[in-house]
């Protein structure tokens, strides 16, 4: 087996401590081993490799940045952002899960939960027994998720649930739901648990992309939920948005591991790959390729590495989060559609992993907010003029 | 029980060598180097027997500070408590056997593991150079290993089959991959491993047997040959196979 050697023209690794190495480098050969043998047959039959849920949470790889008193590693944004770096190196689903499972569940009930939420679900969630998934975008409210129509009502006991969520990672698989409705007008989160009556989680079909990860939808026909599965401290808008940009910040780090592999694909393919009498790596027109491909590698690892040490700090503004999401995944999908023109046709069969990632990235460019909505974002801040409210 | 693991640094399997000015040494300049990767399923079996039996371990290597780096990783996979026995000239495998038994000595563990070669220098003889000068008893190539009170049943892998032997502790163990499948280090052992101290201690003056007196690169690889396209050249292929190659 080809150990990962990565991708570093810019001496990067001499700006990351010892902890942050052993992490990734302990991340890589586990993805080297456990995830790169094994994805192409999950993707291929639409399954996600439910086997390595166990394995990552035994690596600790769930809620990294929470406290050890979780069974969580507490450890820093630039070693989470790395995790996800070389989990995306093998596919942008397993990435994806452990986004969700870190992000949008644990990190919201460690944020808003109460400390019996806390304690009983957290550890749990860390170990990979329980799994979580995120309910905020609707059938008509993606981009726009304020103007969601799920609704809580309070009854006695608790609060009863009427709505529909989509595009839910996890959903089906999910023992838990972190569910945002509205509950007299203002956006609240709910615990919303497997088994619920009224509570369903249908898987949808006919994706492209993230072939080997669970999408769902959630429905919720009059879901009575027990008073204690309120997260007490979640209100408005603002909270799940908090959320949102804990997963865009893992997902700037993620898609520079879908880079790498297919960098790294397309070069070792046109130093081997003889047409005319030489290697294509010869000619320049696949040397300008690879070229821009190092060069937006490189600049998005400079990018990522910043933005972590400002949020290490409690420095980092969401607009810059948008800027790191919105470049990287943009660059990480041309990444890979030029890999697959220097792999040519050898670049759609799945023997190669670059049209799986550049399928991926289509999702992984929309969600957690769309290029364009994250355009706006940053438009907003620099100009103080908004252009979608 | 104390048990002791002999872990060596080593450049990365993956990482293109060039060899220094001096033509005697390689020029680290852009190597990655990692813990020598029989050493992990000598550090794993170290693990499994600590977890079967109780006990304390503890990896031992000799080099210098940058060495620190697979002591560390020792660690963080669950060793108990890490020696660097610190030096930065070279040695040869019998003036790092006689620091290494020190060591044990000192250590007072009556089980030691190594992996059954380090992928830098080959020598694949430091392990039993130890046992020698410790007069521990010495299994090498190990695919198998039980432990029961005193005695120790371990299989080896030899020509075309398994050997299975038996011997008692003190012993020195060389684990062959096989032995058991490596847990990678978690983060919460990363974490744990930051907390511990690396014990660092001198080493007199090396003395050695063996000097190195150049180092070469193997000569590049021949291109290949097509012999044909289609079953005609089966019989040639199998007589280059058996007659030029002889792998067959």
């Amino acid at each position: 087996m080809q150990r990962f050697a990565g991708v570093d023209y810019f001496d990067i690794e001499s700006l990351l401590n010892e902890d942050e190495k052993m992490v990734r480098n302990s991340v890589r050969e586990f993805v080297d081993v456990e995830i790169i043998p094994i994805i192409e047959k999950h993707y291929r039959e639409n399954s996600f490799p439910m086997h390595i849920v166990p394995k990552l949470g035994e690596l600790g790889l769930f809620g990294i940045t929470l406290p050890q008193k979780y069974g969580c590693a507490e450890m820093n944004n630039v070693a989470y952002g790395l995790v996800m770096q070389e989990l995306e190196r093998g596919d942008s689903g397993v990435r994806s899960f452990v986004s969700v499972q870190s992000s949008l569940v644990m990190y919201p009930i460690f944020t808003f939960g109460s400390d019996e939420q806390k304690d009983y679900w957290l550890p749990k969630l860390a170990s990979g027994e329980k799994i979580g998934c995120f309910g905020l975008t609707e059938p008509d409210f993606g981009s726009n998720p304020g103007g969601m129509v799920t609704r809580a009502e309070k009854v006695s006991g608790g609060y009863k649930l009427n709505g529909a969520k989509m595009w839910i990672t996890n959903g089906t698989l999910a023992d838990v739901a972190v569910v945002w409705a509205k509950l007299d007008g203002e956006i609240h989160g709910f615990l919303v648990e497997k088994g619920m009556p009224g509570f369903s989680a249908p898987e949808m079909k006919g994706k492209h992309s993230l072939k080997a990860s669970v999408t769902s939808e959630l429905i919720f026909q009059d879901v009575v939920i027990p008073e204690k599965n309120i997260l007490p401290g979640s209100k408005g808008l603002k909270s799940p948005l908090m959320c949102l940009n804990q997963a865009r910040y893992g997902i700037a780090w993620g898609v520079v591991g879908s880079m790498m592999e297919c960098y790294n694909t397309a070069l070792n393919y046109a130093k081997s790959r003889v047409q005319f009498g030489k290697p294509i790596a010869a000619y320049q027109m696949t040397q300008e390729k690879l070229v821009y491909m190092l060069n937006e590698i490189t600049k998005s690892q400079l990018l990522n590495l910043q933005l972590g040490r400002l949020k290490d700090l409690g420095k980092v503004k969401h607009t810059q989060i948008s800027m790191a999401k919105r470049n990287n995944c943009e660059k990480a999908l041309e990444v890979a559609r030029m890999s697959r023109e220097i792999l040519g046709a050898n670049g759609i069969l799945d023997e190669y992993p670059v049209m799986r990632h550049s399928a991926n990235l289509e999702s992984v460019k929309t969600y957690e907010g769309t290029h364009e909505m994250h355009t706006l974002i940053i438009g907003e801040d620099i100009t103080g003029f908004s252009a979608f409210e | 029980m104390k048990i002791a693991v002999c872990v060596s640094h080593v450049p990365d399997t993956a990482t293109k060598i060039n060899i220094g000015s001096d033509g005697k040494k390689i020029d680290p300049t852009g190597v990655t180097y990692i813990i020598n990767p029989y050493d992990e399923f000598a550090v794993e079996e170290a693990l499994k027997t600590k977890e079967k039996f109780g006990g304390e371990t503890v990896a031992i290597c000799v080099g210098d500070d940058a060495v620190k780096e697979t002591l560390r990783k020792a660690l963080a996979m669950g060793i108990d408590n890490a020696v660097l026995l610190k030096d930065s000239i070279y040695r040869d495998s019998i003036s790092i056997a006689k620091a290494l038994a020190d060591e044990i000595k000192n250590q007072n563990a009556d089980l030691v593991f190594f992996g059954k070669q380090s992928v830098d220098y080959d020598n694949s003889i430091t392990g039993q150079l130890t046992a020698e000068l410790l007069g521990y008893n010495c299994v090498t190539v190990v695919v198998g290993f039980q432990l029961e009170g005193n005695k120790i049943i371990a299989e080896r892998e030899v020509e075309g089959g398994k050997e299975i032997v038996e011997t008692s502790l003190p012993a020195v163990i060389t684990a062959q991959k096989g032995l058991n499948e490596p847990r990678y280090a978690s983060l919460k052992g990363i974490m744990a491993a930051k907390k511990k101290v690396i014990e660092e201690k001198p080493l007199p003056p090396a003395e050695n047997y063996v000097e190195i007196i150049a180092m070469k690169k193997p000569a590049p690889k021949q291109p290949g040959k097509i012999i044909g396209t289609d079953s005609s050249a089966v019989p040639e292929l199998v007589r280059l196979l058996h007659e030029e190659a002889k792998v067959i």
